[in-house]
């Protein structure tokens, strides 16, 4: 793996242009993520949450301020930055499989490495006997943890998540919760989660970031110093829930 | 479905209907001869023409000419559509002046391409070659142009180059689109390579064969060579089915 390091983002601004209006999609925001950290990115929709993910990703390098891994300025994508979406974009006319080798087309590995880690991946999402299989023929779930094994197989020393549970029912949302956390303590990733369900921030996060929107900031950060696995009817959870709640709940 | 209806729909009824009305009017004299041959006399000279090798011949030149006029046109249709396609200097250099050719009617390119290139197979198959270029290159930019951006977005966290973005993204999810231009190619091709051998110079091929037929006034020939030519292209788009569903077995069929 790639050696880990900070994620420092200082005073980032980001506006987009609304009907030749500027629009503050990100107003003056810093936030660091230490190494190894799961944090949980949560807000309504419109607080810039995605738009950040974007940022951090190298998909978008239009904005004020910096974004730094390791001390070093992020520029463009990287394959030690990994990004999952909301909707699984794997490539229709490839295989679970060879959706994921395409990660590893530029990869140093041998040839024999490279299917040494496409088939550990997919066990480790525990889709074994769908090597095969094109993405229409998955569920949702199935095909987001293709897209997950797919984020993975580099390696990257930081994970960012975009929503990635947001359209699985809540049953399998549940499940794919607990394998992210099984991956993410095997391996080690600093993992970085957007989501607007409170549930999932705390279950996963180390800290829980809140934001607010118009113009997108950070309203609150709260720290779940919870035990792991997390209980989501224990009394300490309920609390820490009716606090991100309350912050969610403010205006101004 | 009844039985009966299973056998009227099976779409074999009619032509055999018309078949058996043909053979009587043919028997009865209600059809003159010298305008309308027989089935007999049709398949007695599909029977002649195929033992003195003369059929095989008139075919294999065709099918030469079809298949070189494919490969041609499709390879510059498809380099060229996925050039403009991606490239957008050569699209605004380019497209403008390729839409406005694809308004000049295929035939009537004939006149120069015999000034420029003669009356023999080099002209033939370089008009089949314009007949597949525009389907081919007009879809592939199609294509190309409606990848899925969020495709791309892929492609860049997966720190793609650009030749390998194009290889094993943008071509594949154009490749419904591509094979919908394949399909007009082949059907162009084969009506192209019939056009070149009635309006260039006489050569074997089964246009010519039907050509023949009617300077000898034998309508078994013109109608065996009609038959002929709807037989190959049927077969062509035979196999175009197998492979597109093939290829394209990715996609969702429902």
């Amino acid at each position: 793996m790639t050696e880990l390091g900070t994620l420092d983002i200082r005073h980032i601004n980001k506006r987009f242009q609304v009907a030749g209006d500027a629009f503050a999609a990100i107003d003056d925001l810093s936030l660091t993520v230490e190494p190894g950290e799961f944090l949980s990115l949560l807000g309504p929709s419109g607080c810039g949450k995605s738009t950040l993910l974007r940022l951090i990703s190298g998909l978008d390098s239009d904005y004020g301020g910096e974004i730094l891994l390791g001390s070093k300025r992020i520029s463009g994508t990287s394959l030690a930055r990994g990004l999952i979406f909301q909707e699984h974009r794997l490539f229709p006319w490839l295989t679970v499989e060879e959706n994921i080798a395409l990660a590893l087309e530029n990869s140093q590995l041998s040839v024999e490495e490279k299917r040494a880690s496409i088939a550990g991946h997919i066990s480790l999402v525990g889709l074994n006997g769908f090597e095969k299989a094109f993405p229409r023929q998955l569920s949702g779930g199935m095909a987001q943890r293709a897209a997950i094994a797919r984020g993975l197989v580099n390696r990257p020393a930081l994970l960012l998540l975009d929503e990635p549970f947001g359209a699985l029912d809540a049953l399998t949302r549940a499940h794919m919760q607990e394998e992210l956390q099984h991956i993410w303590q095997a391996e080690g990733i600093t993992m970085v989660l957007v989501t607007h369900d409170v549930d999932e921030a705390l279950y996963l996060g180390d800290r829980v970031v809140v934001m607010a929107p118009r113009p997108g900031r950070i309203r609150k950060t709260v720290d779940v110093d919870l035990p792991r696995p997390r209980d989501r009817t224990d009394v300490a959870f309920s609390r820490l829930k009716a606090e991100v709640l309350l912050s969610l709940g403010e205006t101004g | 479905m009844s039985r009966l209806e299973k056998i009227l729909g099976s779409g074999l009824v009619f032509p055999l209907l018309l078949l058996i009305a043909w053979d009587l009017s043919i028997r009865h004299g209600l059809l003159d001869t010298r305008i309308w041959a027989s089935p007999e006399a049709v398949v007695a000279t599909a029977r002649e023409q195929f033992r003195d090798g003369s059929l095989l011949t008139a075919l294999g030149a065709s099918l030469r000419r079809d298949v070189l006029g494919l490969l041609g046109g499709g390879f510059v249709g498809l380099v060229l559509g996925a050039g403009l396609g991606t490239i957008r200097l050569l699209d605004d250099l380019l497209s403008p002046l390729l839409n406005g050719l694809k308004h000049i009617a295929l035939f009537t390119w004939i006149p120069l391409m015999s000034i420029w290139l003669g009356n023999d197979e080099p002209a033939k198959i370089a008009f089949i070659g314009l007949a597949v270029f525009l389907p081919v290159m007009l879809n592939t930019y199609q294509g190309v142009r409606s990848v899925d951006a969020r495709y791309l977005e892929v492609a860049r966290i997966l720190k793609l180059t650009r030749l390998q973005t194009l290889r094993r993204v943008i071509l594949p999810s154009a490749a419904p689109s591509i094979a919908t231009g394949l399909r007009l190619a082949l059907i162009y091709a084969w009506l192209a390579t019939i056009g070149a051998e009635y309006l260039f110079a006489v050569a074997p091929g089964i246009g010519s064969a039907i050509m023949e037929g009617r300077e000898q006034f034998r309508m078994e020939l013109v109608l065996l060579g009609m038959g002929v030519i709807g037989g190959v292209g049927f077969l062509f788009n035979t196999i175009a089915n197998r492979m597109q569903a093939y290829v394209l077995r990715w996609q969702d069929t429902n």
